[in-house]
């Protein structure tokens, strides 16, 4: 079985700690992301998998066996790096081969297989050019191909599509997703765009400061973020992180106070758990309802900044505390500057957060 | 003038005299400047086939040929091949026959010890210098500046202690003793040249490499090295030039076997009692140049993109 298990990992350059006690399991045929902003050690984490970084700490399991001692060319792994990495002195078709050529079989089968990922990546007229002389689409698709010419244990990405452009970047993103499913391996890709994430991955594990935060489906990590730095990181419009006061629960309503006002939002009865004291609301720019004035328990901001996005319209308004609210609604809807608006948010869609960042929920 | 272009196209020179593209105005200043920079080089050539007696003619003969007419038959000289063949073989003092001057030997001798101590010193170094880029060690920027250290001591200072070394272990005098001597002269220059064009490399192909199942010495030769050709050969080409060209060393440390050519050159200018002679002094320049120039003439291509390393391609 194709799968990978990473138990308590760690790595230290040091005194910096890049990655600390990460656990991830990725099943056969299972694609997962490493998601997380610059620096947050993705790249460490798969070079650890590879083996071309030594773990500090914690074990390192492929297919079952413990790989912690092993150096990379006895793992069985196929890697796509950032920059392609194509060797240079070779012709694309050689390029291609080159991990065949540890394996027991003969010129002819080699041919055959290159030419097998050639034709899945549409290669087959450049496979005698040099690396220099193909564009940075092309490269890419070569990476993939020297990765998938034989059967690894796993496949691992780094951030493979981070140099191409947007339509070239779509285009790949679902051919990679289209060779990816016929094979059945585990699999994992590093990016930090959240949008490519969101769209390959079966499962996403985000990170922050070499800490794994939350692994989740995409549905998941977007509906029910673990706490605050996910809830900001998934989803734009970014989702909205009101600092309000918790002041008590009853009847499935929490009651919060952002500035003077008092508003009942209904919540998970988790929250009846919560000490009173500061708490971080979250609300999704989409899960607001623009209401008339006089309604009950709604949240108050005048509209500051009007940004027309297509079939929606994105607002900018400010609350009464002086907090910044993003809120989309449908393009139908007129709003003009200067206007008080009053919001009730979706209580599926809401979020109580506590002082320590965790999200509360049942 | 067909069968003319194509011998200067095979052996490179079209590319080298791109005219159209640079103009007749910088072409003209780059071939004045050439000139001044080959003048002495001329002069030796020019010296090595006068007759001995016009060595030093006030006014000096400036030419071989008079240029149709163009130079004044005062400065030009007849040439001739008499220095050559007196670099072999001459009539030594007091006159009778001439004797065999061992100038074979020794010009045997400078390449086969320069060669072969600066191959030495690339394999050793490179290998060192591959480690100290790839695998650093605690303390790794000390020991290249220890390396270096080596080659701080001017050469008189080290000379000493070496010679007394090499006759304790019997070393003096014999080729491996010389051959060590400039390996290690040529060690630190190696280390430091090739380390930095390893670390020039990305070291992703690398890993690529690994992780695709070779093996470390495997992407060693046949990934690392084949990138860094072109700082082999620049090292290489450092690396004889200085070696081919010592002298101190050489005269210390090597015996009448194994003495290389500055060391000959010397004593046969300074032997005789007759005075310098200028045009077998010339000869011997001329002749040992050569060895060089075709050298560094072959590896021309790739020591251009040695020495711009970095510079060009960042
Ligand atoms: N060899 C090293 N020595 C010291 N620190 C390192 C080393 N490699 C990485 N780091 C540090 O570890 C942290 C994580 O690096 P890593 O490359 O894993 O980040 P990343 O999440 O891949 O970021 P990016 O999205 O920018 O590629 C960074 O702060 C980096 O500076
Ligand atoms: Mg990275």
């Amino acid at each position: 079985m194709s799968t990978i298990e990473l138990r308590g990992i760690t790595k230290t350059f040091g005194s910096f700690v890049a990655v600390q006690d990460a656990d991830l399991s990725v099943a056969a045929g299972e694609v997962v992301c490493l998601l997380g902003p610059s620096g947050c050690g993705k790249t460490t984490t798969l070079r650890m998998i590879a083996g071309l970084e030594r773990a500090t700490a914690g074990d390192i399991v492929i297919a079952g066996r413990r790989m912690n001692g092993l150096p990379p060319q006895e793992r069985n792994i196929a890697m796509v790096f950032q920059f392609y990495a194509l060797y240079p002195a070779l012709t694309v078709g050689e390029n291609i081969a080159m991990p065949l050529h540890h394996q027991a079989i003969g010129k002819a089968e080699i041919a055959a297989h290159v030419a097998k990922v050639a034709d899945i990546l549409h290669l087959r007229d450049i496979l005698d050019r040099m690396p220099g002389q193909i564009s940075e689409g092309e490269k890419q698709r070569v990476a993939v191909a020297r990765a998938i010419v034989r059967d690894p244990n796993c496949f691992l990405f780094d951030e493979p599509l981070s140099r191409l452009d947007v339509e070239l970047r779509h285009t790949m993103r679902s051919q990679i997703k289209a060779v990816l499913s016929n094979l059945s391996r585990a699999t994992v890709i590093v990016t930090h765009d959240q949008l490519e994430a969101l769209s390959m991955a079966d499962r996403i594990a985000i990170m922050r400061d070499g800490r794994i935060e939350q692994v989740g489906s995409p549905h998941e990590v977007f509906a029910r973020p673990a706490n605050v730095f996910v809830a900001s990181f998934i989803g734009t419009p970014q989702m909205n992180l009101i600092e309000a006061e918790f002041k008590g629960y009853g009847d499935g309503k929490a009651t919060v106070t952002f500035g003077r006002q008092d508003v009942n939002i209904p919540a998970a009865p988790a929250v009846a758990a919560l000490a009173p004291g500061r708490v971080t609301v979250g609300v999704r720019p989409r899960a607001f309802t623009v209401v008339p004035k006089d309604t009950a328990d709604t949240i108050d901001a005048v509209t500051e900044l009007i940004e027309p996005m297509g079939a929606e319209t994105l607002i900018h308004a400010r609350t009464r505390t002086g907090g910044d609210i993003r809120v989309v609604i449908p393009r139908d809807k007129k709003v003009k500057v200067g206007e008080p608006l009053h919001m009730i948010p979706d209580p599926m869609q809401t979020h109580i957060f506590a002082a320590d960042g965790k999200a509360v929920r049942a | 003038m067909a069968a003319d272009t194509s011998i200067w196209q095979r052996i490179g020179f079209h590319r080298s005299f791109g005219v159209a593209e640079a103009g007749w105005g910088r072409t003209l200043a780059v071939a004045g400047v050439s000139f001044v920079y080959f003048l002495p080089v001329l002069f030796i050539i020019f010296t090595a086939i006068k007759p001995q007696a016009l060595a030093l003619s006030v006014p000096p003969t400036l030419s071989p040929t008079s240029l149709f007419g163009l130079i004044p038959d005062q400065f030009v000289f007849t040439p001739t091949l008499e220095n050559f063949s007196s670099v072999f073989s001459r009539v030594m003092t007091g006159g009778g026959q001439p004797e065999p001057t061992g100038f074979d030997r020794f010009f045997f001798n400078s390449i086969v010890i320069a060669s072969a101590s600066v191959l030495l010193a690339l394999v050793l170094g490179t290998l060192a210098a591959y480690g100290f880029s790839r695998y650093p060690l605690k303390g790794n920027d000390t020991y290249l500046f220890i390396i270096l250290t080596t080659r701080m001591l001017p050469a008189i200072v080290v000379i000493i202690p070496v010679i007394l070394m090499f006759r304790a272990v019997g070393l003096s005098g014999s080729y491996l003793g010389i051959i060590l001597l400039y390996t290690a002269f040529n060690l630190a220059f190696t280390i430091w040249m090739m380390k930095s064009f390893f670390d020039e490399l990305s070291t992703d192909v690398e890993d690529a490499a690994r992780i695709d199942g070779s093996s470390g010495t495997r992407v060693f030769f046949r990934i690392c090295l084949p990138q860094v050709v072109a700082g082999l050969a620049a090292t290489f080409v450092f690396g004889l030039i200085l070696t081919w060209n010592e002298f101190l060393f050489a005269l210390l440390v090597t015996g009448p076997d194994t003495r290389t050519v500055p060391v000959a050159m010397n004593q046969a200018v300074s032997s005789g009692g007759r005075g310098t002679d200028w045009t077998l002094l010339a000869a011997i320049e001329t002749l040992f140049l050569i060895p060089v120039f075709l050298v560094t003439f072959f590896l021309q291509e790739h020591l251009l993109r040695g020495v711009t390393f970095g510079t060009v391609r960042k």
